[in-house]
């Protein structure tokens, strides 16, 4: 138990030491994020200007989105220099490679997201810091499940053709329950009153959500990534 | 826990795609000393056959035996007696040369890690740019420095892809003493290489892969030139 | 294919000759009239379409773990009639939906977890076509995880529509329709297995040549 721990802490600190140096995947799904917003606020417009109910929904799309850019990029990297391959050669514990890459992820997202949310309750004039627990809760909660099969699978796609267009193919209808968990959850706390119990409903349901799908993946990585 | 073993053996391997045949009842087996020459083609079969040997792929039929230990059984102690170095070399750009052989040492568990690190940059010649990130570094230096980090963990079987693309005259003999060492201290080395003229002064046996098939097996390192022009040569057209 | 598999299909086929003639006779539903018995085809064909999703999503596990061809096969055979029996369910549903309630879709729980499902195994398809070599463990793993997500699926959309409430889809059965509608699912899943013996059949078929291809390919280099 504590080897897994040790290399999935090796791998996920390797990961963001290559990220901090870099800065190209951050600072790339950031400007995408708020493009992203950008763009719905711009398109759903009623009676002349911007739905601000949709707040909770475009957050939650733009962490989908960019979210699946940083997935993508995160793999690409480590088969350009095909270093995938030595992490699957060394004698780790192939699930805790999974574990460490997932942890450096969900902490990229959550810096996007720490950029995001301020963004978005500007922009739409959402009380999104009244219940400022529930709502790191929800994210929390959200970006892990996202993450957990994203990982997985865009692990998976890197030795396949057409990866970049299979990856959203693959990744969206598997995870639509945590974006209506996150929106539905995100939306009862924008409401007024905030909706404390709904809100606690779906961070259950999520938390659900994310123990399944981890577990899930733990289990079938060595067999999917070997051949 | 590492694999103990000196001989590395393989049963009729055989590999294949949906219908298309990658390799055919491939069977040679090498021991500590050797330096095993891979020939052949491009699409011969030798980075599949390199890859089963690195149990990144298994075998559709046959076997391999490293020692008495097989890669479905023996696992990560297997993976922990060998190391491959790819032809994309496998080094973090964004790392410095320490910091990559460092993270390899961890991940293999190894003790002692700063000594080993010290020890490997020393080898490479690189200890001057330890602290200098792998992608400022020539293709000659990033190759020294693979070469180190698969040797971290003092592997029994070394197996080597085209190590001497793009190197020059110099590094080409450095890596040729290198490998020369390896061999006499009782490492396995299998090379798979194109560079027939290296090859000549280097390889004590080989294996001359055409179409998947093993087309000749030499049990000498002599006249390699010859020997792959003549195992490759056009056969007639079949009656 | 064995002789037993020729019966099936004459059963499969007498029994979709008799079904159209016990829904027109079945009794009129008090509310929806004649529309209503769109629900014969169309709820037999949700209820086969989850239950493939599991063959699929179970027989990928199996593969996944075990490696062995033959659960593959299976796999994609049900995703295949998942897919095709999701669209049947896709189809039939906004019919009924636009007769009984003049809205082709108003996004009500089941139909929309369906169309979920239908999406999960679509993407399946598109992996195996377009993922190139190994896409049939990467289908294995999205046939798996799409089983697992159904209860997920389930739950969240069936929450979420609280919000928007509608009129719900199936009535309580009367006495006269209850035996239609069983011998309805009976037919469907007699088809379900007739279709699926056999593509499971053509599939081994096809993994046969390539192992044919592959002799031919060592006994020409014998000679």
């Amino acid at each position: 138990m504590g080897e897994f721990i040790r290399v999935a802490w090796l791998v996920m600190q390797k990961d963001l030491t290559v990220e901090i140096r870099s800065r190209e995947i951050v600072s790339t799904t950031v400007f995408f994020a708020i493009s992203c917003v950008l763009v719905f606020a711009f398109a759903l417009v009623k009676d002349g200007r911007t739905v601000v109910d949709a707040a909770a929904g475009i957050l939650w799309i733009a962490i989908a989105f960019s979210g699946t850019l940083a997935l993508g990029r995160t793999f690409e990297r480590e088969r350009y220099t095909d270093t995938l391959r030595a992490l699957m050669l060394a004698p780790a514990d192939r699930p805790a490679i999974y574990v460490g890459k997932l942890l450096a992820i969900v902490a990229m997202i959550l810096v996007t997201e720490a950029l995001l949310v301020p963004l978005v309750a500007l922009m739409f004039q959402a009380a999104l810091f009244d219940a400022p627990l529930l709502l790191g809760a929800i994210l929390l909660t959200g970006t892990l499940g996202f993450a957990a099969v994203g990982t997985l699978f865009a692990a998976m796609l890197v030795r396949a053709r057409s990866r970049d267009v299979l990856l959203p193919v693959l990744l969206y209808p598997i995870t639509i329950p945590v974006i209506i968990g996150g929106v539905r959850g995100t939306a009862a706390l924008l409401g007024t009153p905030t909706d404390v119990a709904m809100a606690q409903f779906w961070i259950g349901l999520l938390s659900f959500f994310d123990v399944v799908f981890i577990v899930l993946s733990l289990w079938t990585f060595e067999p999917l990534m070997t051949e | 826990m590492n694999a103990a073993f000196d001989r590395l053996t393989l049963t009729d391997v055989s590999r294949n795609f949906g219908r298309r045949r990658a390799l055919s009842r491939v069977s040679f087996s090498c021991a500590s000393g050797d330096i095993f020459g891979l020939l052949g083609h491009n699409g011969a079969g030798k980075s599949t056959l390199l890859a089963i040997l690195a149990t990144l792929l298994r075998p559709s039929s046959g076997q391999v035996r490293y020692g008495a230990h097989s890669a479905t059984r023996g696992g990560a102690a297997v993976r922990a007696s060998l190391g491959l170095l790819g032809h994309e070399l496998q080094l973090y750009p964004e790392l410095t040369a320490a910091e990559n052989l460092r993270f390899f040492a961890r991940l293999y568990g190894l003790s002692d890690v700063q000594a080993r690190v010290r020890d490997a940059l020393a080898a490479a010649a690189l200890a001057d740019r330890a602290d200098d990130v792998v992608s400022g570094f020539s293709r000659g230096m990033r190759q020294r420095l693979a070469l180190e980090r698969t040797l971290l963990h003092d592997p029994r079987l070394l197996l080597l892809d085209e190590p001497f693309t793009g190197l020059d005259q110099a590094s080409a003999a450095a890596l040729i003493r290198r490998l020369r060492g390896l061999a006499a201290a009782g490492r396995i080395v299998i090379v798979a290489t194109h560079d027939l003229d290296l090859a000549e002064g280097l390889l004590t046996r080989s294996v001359i892969l055409r179409e998947g098939r093993v087309a000749a097996l030499h049990e000498d390192g002599l006249a390699v030139r010859a020997r792959y022009e003549a195992a490759l040569r056009p056969q007639r057209a079949a009656s | 294919m064995r002789k037993s598999f020729v019966v099936w299909v004459g059963v499969a086929a007498a029994m979709f000759v008799i079904a159209p003639f016990l829904v027109v006779r079945a009794p009129y539903e008090s509310t929806m009239g004649l529309v209503q018995k769109i629900f014969y085809y169309h709820a037999p064909l949700g209820m086969l379409m989850f239950l493939s999703a599991f063959v699929s999503g179970i027989a990928a596990g199996l593969f996944i773990f075990n490696g062995r061809a033959s659960a593959d096969r299976i796999s994609l055979a049900a995703a295949e009639i998942t897919v095709l029996f999701g669209s049947l369910v896709l189809i039939t549903g906004p019919m009924w939906a636009r007769k009984a309630w003049g809205v082709w879709w108003q996004w009500d729980a089941r139909l929309t977890s369906s169309l979920l499902l239908w999406m999960i195994f679509v993407a399946y398809l598109l992996v195996r076509r377009y993922g190139g070599p190994g896409s049939d463990k990467l289908s294995a793993a999205v046939s798996l995880f799409g089983m697992a997500n159904v209860p997920f699926v389930y739950i969240s959309v069936n929450v979420w529509r609280t919000l928007h409430p509608k009129t719900s889809v199936v009535p309580t059965l009367q006495p006269g329709m209850r035996e239609v509608f069983w011998f309805c699912v009976a037919a469907f899943a007699v088809l379900y297995g007739v279709l699926l013996a056999l593509r499971v059949h053509l599939g081994a078929q096809q993994a046969e040549v390539e192992r044919l291809y592959l002799e031919l390919d060592d006994r020409s280099e014998l000679s």
